[in-house]
């Protein structure tokens, strides 16, 4: 698929937190979320997906408790908890400084250099 | 950290819930895909296939999910027990090795460490051991009273609650039938009452039972006596007993657990001191001089006074002493101890024994260590295709080497375990052991609940420490080019951390076999050393004339008798009484002299305080002691007759200045007795085989008579003396019993008797000698591991060279140079750092001069023919190396 984007290691904790960031979701909602946001860019294997979620509950970021989804099936719902919030801010901040340095450096130009 | 802490406990707490909990998240995802799918069209059971399959592997990232909710420890845990359990299964022979070693090392280190635990460390089996203390004199550790000088003690004394006094004497039981030979506590009336134990039956006796000397007629038993002698007749409170032919009644027992307040001395039973008289033959209770009446002073330290202010207590009690009754006292300065091993007397030497053994002991463990570390290190290399294929397929090097620790702690663990059993057998054989039958030694050591718990942190620790040796080189493991080449890249040419270890290893067992040989050397130095006396062929009877009921004038009466009956024996050469054998206690009377000149006899104006013996005629002769010059006694030196006196050459340098100038001279003793040097013999070993040269008194038996005298009878080498003891023994106590068959005595050969003395070189050189084979065991299995792999590594090699006519020796030297270059250095180590630290043996053991060429010399050949034994069998598989097998086994 020529439009999805690799996804970088290290990236999926991020894009949880920002979809979960945006209202309290379930598994598949946060799959979801991140295709919807992404422009269907970045897709997030289906099972890998778990052991992130469990990772960051174990961590404290997540909280997750059972709900009932929209078309009324029980399922299992994350949203973030503070700790959770401030990681959200650093990663984000960490990954623009980032994308600004790389976007610098494919700008360069030869005269520049 | 919290929220991890949570969830492990909620994974250890309910694992199954959690697990239902993930499968149905799960569920449910797939659920909402298919929800999804279904709404675009597709028919339910197809939409659901769909979501499964996009989905992909739900075990794997279930694995995964657990992975990450930090659950697994103790399933890994179990997956690496099952997984070197059957990886030791696999390989027998390594893992007996192994764990017998360690068993052997860790079993040494239990025992050694029991030992401590039970001897040193533990207080004793009484309410607030940890405030009991006992007063000792800091010049010769001594905590003995005069009688009336405890009295004004515990009158003025503040620092402690109270202070209470016992002597240690031996009696003579009847209960019903023959007198038994017994130990008892004569104690102060308050002894229990101090100690604060109650009574298992009956009552104790109290300050208010004393009423002067022999007014307490009562008799408290000793629960393991009660138990023993009385089959725990409970009926026994009131009965009327006879101690030493008085009747006694007995009035209670101590509780189980007590044993006194000596750690190695416990005591069948205990009488109020007060009856001094009727228990020890002689009454010192109105004495204000030495210090025989009381052996230990103890007592409960007030709360918030400190040993060092109840020591300056003492001290100056002690000033107040010397100044109100000069004659008898002299100043002395105090220090508080634990009355457990009598202070530091027998305290400080156990400890540093103890101590220097577990150093030791430790030692094999460390050497051990390295000698399984670099079996586990060679194990590592000769997995290490197993190893590369795991890491190969995504092992992570951390799961690794967790599992290779899992397997080496489990090995430790075993080992450790076996190695507690056996040294629990062993510490129970100890136990039960008598030493010195004549006294009431009794040391229980039980490996308690500390000691378990120590042995198991040095089991994991150990495993820790040998485990890590593979560490590095497991980090290191190039999966690919181990997989390609067969093992991990050759270190024949560098050093390695093998090497190291083989060299400290080899060095420890030296040191070891150093120590063991210079101790063995110095027990055989001591046993054929020259005393002054000469125990081989005689025979030491013990009798205390008091227990039979003499008194006054009847003692030397019946001693001449003795005597007299002892050199009638067919066989015997000489028979002579002494009051205290030579070289069987360090408990010898010392007492002040002065010059024939000093008029003022106060402690402090005295010239030399000697050791004094009490002697009969014949005594010399029967010890096998040389008289230089004058004459021995006689039995007309009797109380009418001048106070005469034997000395030894050092006591005639140091009075007189030489033997010769001595001879006829007088000096004074504490009483003003001018006495006269009549005889002059040659210097001796008296209370230890270690003591500097001591100065020493023999006065006429006669003329100081004491109730509690020995008889030695040396017997003709010939006629059957030295040849059969037994049968001297037995015509000794014959004719006792025809002189008096009521009175107990006590044979043996004087060599047996001074165990006492030459007990702690005898139990360093056993301890040395068990530690000294282990060390030997563990190098020939190091030397033997590293040549053996060497050669199997080099087969092919030594093999081909073999096939090229390469002669044997060449093949020999390419295959065992290594391992006997590892061995010259580690015994050449091993051997600088053992005479080094043999300084410290000299301490125990009686002439351990470390700097003796012999000890040299037996070193070098023992690991010289450790090395042969150990290189032999892989020599002779590198010399039968058939290059034609060993092309084709490829």
């Amino acid at each position: 698929m020529p439009g999805e984007a690799q996804l970088l290691q290290g990236t999926l904790d991020l894009l949880i937190l920002k979809a979960v960031s945006l209202g309290r979701l379930h598994g598949y909602g946060i799959l979801l979320r991140i295709g919807q946001i992404s422009g269907q860019a970045l897709l997030v294997e289906q099972g890998a997906l778990y052991p992130a979620l469990f990772r960051l509950v174990r961590q404290g970021l997540l909280k997750a408790s059972w709900g009932t989804s929209e078309n009324n099936r029980r399922a299992k719902f994350y949203e973030l908890t503070p700790a959770g919030r401030g990681r959200l801010r650093e990663e984000a901040a960490g990954w623009n400084r980032l994308a600004t340095a790389i976007a610098a450096v494919l700008a360069a130009r030869p005269s520049e250099a | 950290m919290l929220g991890r802490l949570r969830a492990l406990a909620a994974r250890l707490l309910a694992p199954a819930q959690l697990d239902a909990e993930m499968d149905e998240e799960l569920r449910s995802h797939v659920q909402l895909r298919a929800d999804d799918l279904e709404r675009t069209g597709l028919d339910r059971r197809e939409a659901e296939r769909r979501a499964r399959i996009e989905f992909g592997g739900h075990l794997r990232f279930k694995e995964e999910a657990r992975a990450q909710l930090g659950g697994t420890f103790w399933e890994t845990l179990g997956q690496d027990l099952r997984f070197a359990t059957r990886m030791l299964r696999r390989s027998p022979s390594f893992t007996l090795v192994a764990v017998i070693t360690l068993a052997l090392t860790i079993g040494a280190n239990v025992v050694v460490i029991a030992a401590l635990n039970s001897i040193v460390l533990r207080p004793l089996n009484v309410p607030r051991a940890e405030s009991l203390y006992s007063i000792h004199r800091v010049r010769d550790n001594s905590s003995g009273q005069s009688y009336l000088n405890f009295r004004d003690l515990r009158e003025r004394q503040q620092s402690f609650e109270d202070i209470a006094g016992y002597d240690i004497e031996p009696a003579g039981l009847e209960s019903d039938g023959d007198p038994i030979r017994v130990w008892l506590f004569a104690v102060t009336g308050n002894y229990f009452d101090v100690l604060g134990i109650r009574p298992h039956l009956g009552r104790f006796f109290h300050d208010s039972d004393e009423h002067g000397p022999n007014s307490a007629p009562y008799m408290v038993l000793s629960y393991n006596c009660w138990k023993n002698r009385f089959h725990e007749d409970r009926g026994i409170v009131g009965r009327t007993v006879r101690l030493n032919k008085h009747p006694y009644t007995v009035i209670g027992v101590t509780p189980p657990g007590f044993i006194g307040t000596l750690i190695f001395a416990s005591p069948d039973l205990f009488v109020p001191i007060v009856n001094q008289e009727q228990v020890v033959g002689v009454n010192r209770l109105d004495q204000r001089i030495g210090r025989a009446a009381i052996f230990m002073v103890f007592g409960h330290l007030k709360a918030g006074v400190t040993t060092a202010q109840a020591a300056a207590e003492f001290t100056s009690q002690s000033a107040w002493l010397a100044k109100a009754y000069p004659k008898e006292n002299a100043a002395e300065t105090y220090k508080i101890r634990r009355p457990n091993l009598y202070g530091d007397h027998v305290g400080k030497p156990m400890r540093a024994f103890l101590t220097a053994l577990l150093l030791l002991a430790g030692l094999i463990l460390l050497a051990a260590c390295a000698n399984l570390g670099s079996l586990f290190a060679a194990r590592a290399s000769d997995r290490s295709r197993e190893l590369a294929l795991r890491l190969a397929l995504g092992a992570a090097r951390s799961r690794v080497l967790r599992q290779l620790f899992t397997e080496a702690i489990l090995v430790s663990l075993v080992g450790g375990v076996l190695g507690l059993g056996a040294a629990a057998v062993l510490l129970r054989a100890i136990s039960t052991w008598r030493p010195f039958p004549q006294f009431p030694m009794n040391i229980p050591i039980v490996p308690d609940a500390a000691v378990c718990g120590v042995t198991l942190l040095l089991a994991v620790a150990s495993g820790l420490a040998f485990g890590a040796v593979p560490v590095r080189q497991v980090l290191r493991t190039d999966p690919y080019g181990t997989l390609k080449s067969g093992t991990i890249g050759d270190a024949r040419k560098r050093i390695t951390i093998r090497d190291i270890l083989l060299v400290a290893q080899i060095a420890i067992c030296a040191v070891l076999v150093t120590a063991s040989l210079v101790s063995i050397r110095g027990l055989g130095r001591s046993l054929s050393g020259r005393y002054g006396i000469e125990p081989k062929g005689t025979m030491v009877m013990s009798t205390v004339l008091g227990m039979a009921g003499y008194r006054g004038e009847s003692i030397p009466e019946m001693q001449k008798r003795m005597v007299e009956a002892m050199e009638a024996i067919p066989g015997v050469t000489a028979a002579g009484l002494v009051d205290c054998v030579p070289l069987t206690t360090s408990d010898v009377n010392g007492a002040p002299v002065f010059k024939d000149e000093t008029t003022e006899l106060r402690p402090d104006n005295s010239a030399e305080k000697p050791l004094f013996f009490e002697i009969s005629p014949g005594y010399f002769g029967a010890a096998g002691t040389a008289l230089l010059l004058g004459r021995s006694f006689t039995w007309d030196d009797g109380p009418q007759a001048p106070p005469v006196a034997v000395v030894n050459q050092e006591f005639s340098r140091r009075l007189f200045g030489s033997p010769d100038a001595a001879l006829g001279r007088f000096f004074k003793r504490r009483l003003g007795t001018r006495t006269q040097v009549v005889g002059i013999v040659e210097d001796g070993k008296y209370e230890n085989l270690t003591e500097s040269l001591k100065p020493v008194v023999f006065v006429p038996a006669l003329q100081s008579p004491s109730a509690e005298m020995s008889v030695i009878v040396r017997g003709a080498p010939a006629a059957g003396g030295s040849g059969d003891p037994q049968a001297l023994a037995v015509a000794m106590r014959t004719k006792l019993r025809e002189l008096d068959p009521g009175l107990p005595c006590f044979i043996q050969p004087w060599t047996t008797a001074m165990g006492l003395v030459l007990f702690p070189s005898r139990m360093a050189a056993m301890a040395l000698g068990i530690l000294g084979v282990m060390a030997a065991l563990l190098a020939i299995t190091g030397i033997f591991g590293l040549a053996a792999y060497t050669v199997s590594r080099r087969l092919k090699e030594l093999g081909i060279r073999l096939a090229l006519g390469a002669d044997g020796r060449d093949v020999l030297r390419a295959a065992l140079a290594r391992p006997l270059q590892l061995l010259a250095w580690g015994s050449a180590l091993g051997l600088v750092l053992g005479v080094l630290a043999s300084g410290v043996l000299a301490s125990v053991v009686y002439e351990a001069g470390s700097r003796d060429p012999l000890v040299v010399a037996g070193v070098a050949v023992v690991m010289l023919l450790l090395g042969l034994l150990a290189t032999w069998v892989p020599a002779q598989r590198a010399l039968s190396a058939d290059p034609l097998v060993l092309l084709r086994e490829e």
